[in-house]
């Protein structure tokens, strides 16, 4: 088991004292497998994978379990902290536009987690840093070693950003929505790189993302997240196909279909998100479910087993996953 | 035409030129003093005393005699001193403060933020008042007391700047990769600050010098018969209505100095700020 994650609940300081953003959240990954958090904003879905790095806001509050390799990072100090950072997890940004320091040659902040976590002397962490560059595929990484951010493509920047996570061979990445600053072409691109430099070391990938289709290509594994905490999870195959969570089944019927008839409207789902202030004692869903009945706002979730790992987290959901 | 409108507002802007131009002239001034001046600075020649410019003495000579060129070229090494030592204190003790309080956060910010907002309080020459009587007038004790005063400044600075950078994502990415907070306020912030501390800092040297020549001019900075622009004025202000012109020119040393670095940092802040360097 490299990571196992068990009860995992993040408090974030507010003006009107802690707010619980993320609860109830357990779930595991092998070493070399690839799961997939999907969510809307405010799910709880990057303060989740932010625990994990030890690179919450300041003030935030973590309760339960998080172990990596069998060590419970919530334990750590900064020193402890830092030396995994970088080196055993590493972590991919949203925006490769803001992620690279300006100012700093792309070689040489490729090269610095090299210099800090191998203590390689800086011409080696250099030449070291222009291989990654080749292995992210980068066209003449010797000159893009050389240049600047700005004279980069997002995708570049992008590619450089994976160069500097993959540089001491993490054993988990965790990609926080990795290609939604991207073309369309370019993410797929980006995620299948990620996905074969990820088979070639046998790294764990946490990949965040909103989009459904993404997740769908590149993990083996799902977590639906909504309002803080998990909706449904599973493989990713039974968790599309036979989705069971009404909030999954409005996710995918949310998407816009390809052969749809002219004019038809996309399915969004009523209502909008709860505030994240207002934690129900029920199912966060409830109040934009079409299916909620009234003990749905005041039981706690359930979680339901079903085979091949499927766990679906509603009330009226039964053992055999039908409906009740 | 188009190559002509792009030059003007380029790098080189006009206040850019002229500002260098007018520091490099008071650069040039003290440099000269330290190894040639028409007469020796604070000879006192009395019998060829309020002379009017000639040959002899270009700006003519002061009540005791002593040539107005000679105490302005080496006035402008204690103007130079004083703003080199006192910005060096600010930006020091300044910067270290700012970036501690950015990278902190909490208690530590406040404190620090707090202790500036303290300082802010008492007016600078007040404060210099103060210390230059406690522990006697000089040159030392201005720059001192004139340093301290740049410090809160550099601080306030540093702090709201540094916040900006770390709130970018790099700054993120690099604790993310494993960086020390430390690591990073050097590192990654320092560098991206950079552009505002130099202009900000070309600034407090004007004022610095202003300080001086203020300090000076009430008997607290500089004494007899250490030369300084403050305090020619000082002495001629009991010939005003004789030789007004003793006033006059160390007064207008004072002004294109201070005129001088403040194009200087309006220039540079042109010249650095990456969204009009993108439009040239």
């Amino acid at each position: 088991m490299l990571l196992d994650i068990d009860n995992l609940a993040i408090d974030l300081p507010s003006p009107d004292g802690p707010r619980r953003v993320v609860y109830d959240v357990s779930y595991s990954l092998e070493a070399g497998e690839s799961l997939g958090v999907v969510g809307e904003s405010g799910s709880g879905k990057t303060m989740s994978a932010l625990a994990l790095m030890g690179l919450l806001p300041e003030g935030a509050a973590v309760s339960g379990a998080l172990r990596f390799e069998g060590e419970d990072v919530t334990r750590f100090g900064e020193a402890e902290m830092q030396k995994l950072r970088g080196d055993r997890i590493a972590m991919i940004f949203q925006e490769p536009m803001t992620a690279l320091n300006p100012l700093h040659r792309i070689g040489a902040q490729v090269a610095e987690p090299l210099i800090l976590h191998r203590g390689l002397p800086k011409a080696k962490a250099w030449a070291e840093a222009v291989k990654l560059l080749d292995r992210v595929k980068l066209r003449d990484p010797e000159r893009m070693a050389h240049a600047y951010p700005f004279a980069l493509s997002g995708g570049e920047r992008q590619r450089a950003m994976i160069a500097m996570a993959l540089s001491c061979g993490p054993k988990l990445i965790i990609a926080d929505e990795p290609t939604t600053a991207l073309d369309v072409t370019v993410q797929a691109r980006i995620l299948d790189l990620l996905a074969t430099l990820g088979a070639q070391s046998n790294m764990a990938m946490l990949l965040v993302s909103h989009d459904l289709a993404v997740i769908a290509r590149h993990c083996r594994r799902v977590l639906v997240m909504y309002g803080g905490t998990i909706m449904e999870s599973g493989p990713v195959d039974a968790v599309l196909r036979n989705a069971l969570h009404p909030y999954t089944r409005a996710l995918l019927e949310a998407r816009p279909r390809h052969g749809a008839p002219r004019g038809e409207r996309l399915r969004a789902i009523a209502g909008s998100a709860p505030p994240a202030s207002a934690k129900p004692t029920g199912c966060p869903f409830a109040g934009r479910c079409p299916m909620t009945i009234d003990a749905c706002r005041v039981t706690p979730l359930p979680t339901v087993e079903l085979e091949h790992g499927h766990r679906v987290r509603c009330l009226r959901v039964d053992a055999e996953g039908r409906l009740k | 035409m188009s190559a002509v409108v792009g030059k003007t507002r380029g790098r080189f802007s006009a206040s850019l030129t002229l500002g260098l131009a007018l520091v490099a002239l008071l650069l040039a001034a003290a440099a000269l003093s330290l190894v040639w001046t028409p007469y020796p600075p604070g000879a006192i020649d009395i019998p060829h005393k309020l002379l009017t410019p000639s040959a002899a003495h270009w700006l003519g000579t002061d009540a005791l005699g002593r040539d107005v060129v000679s105490e302005i070229l080496a006035g402008a090494r204690v103007s130079i001193l004083v703003g080199v030592i006192a910005v060096g204190i600010g930006l020091v003790f300044g910067v270290l403060l700012g970036l501690l309080a950015a990278a902190a956060k909490g208690i530590v910010e406040d404190a620090i933020m707090k202790l500036c907002d303290f300082t802010f309080a008492f007016p600078a020459l007040l404060s210099a008042i103060m210390l230059t009587a406690t522990y006697g007038a000089g040159v030392v004790n201005a720059i001192v007391a004139i340093g301290i005063y740049n410090v809160p400044i550099f601080a306030k600075l540093t702090r709201a700047t540094a916040n900006g950078v770390l709130a970018r994502e790099f700054t993120l990415a690099a604790r993310a990769a494993g960086r020390g907070p430390i690591a990073i306020a050097f590192d990654h912030v320092l560098p991206n600050i950079a552009p505002q501390l130099i202009v900000q800092a070309t600034i407090q040297f004007a004022i610095a010098i202003l300080a001086e020549a203020a300090l000076s001019y009430l008997g607290l900075g500089a004494q007899p018969p250490q030369a300084s622009w403050g305090r020619m004025l000082s002495d001629a202000q009991n010939w005003m209505y004789v030789a007004p012109r003793l006033a006059v020119f160390p007064g207008l040393a004072v002004a294109l100095s201070v005129l001088g670095l403040n194009l200087l940092g309006d220039g540079l802040r042109d010249a650095l700020d990456p969204r009009l360097r993108a439009r040239r």
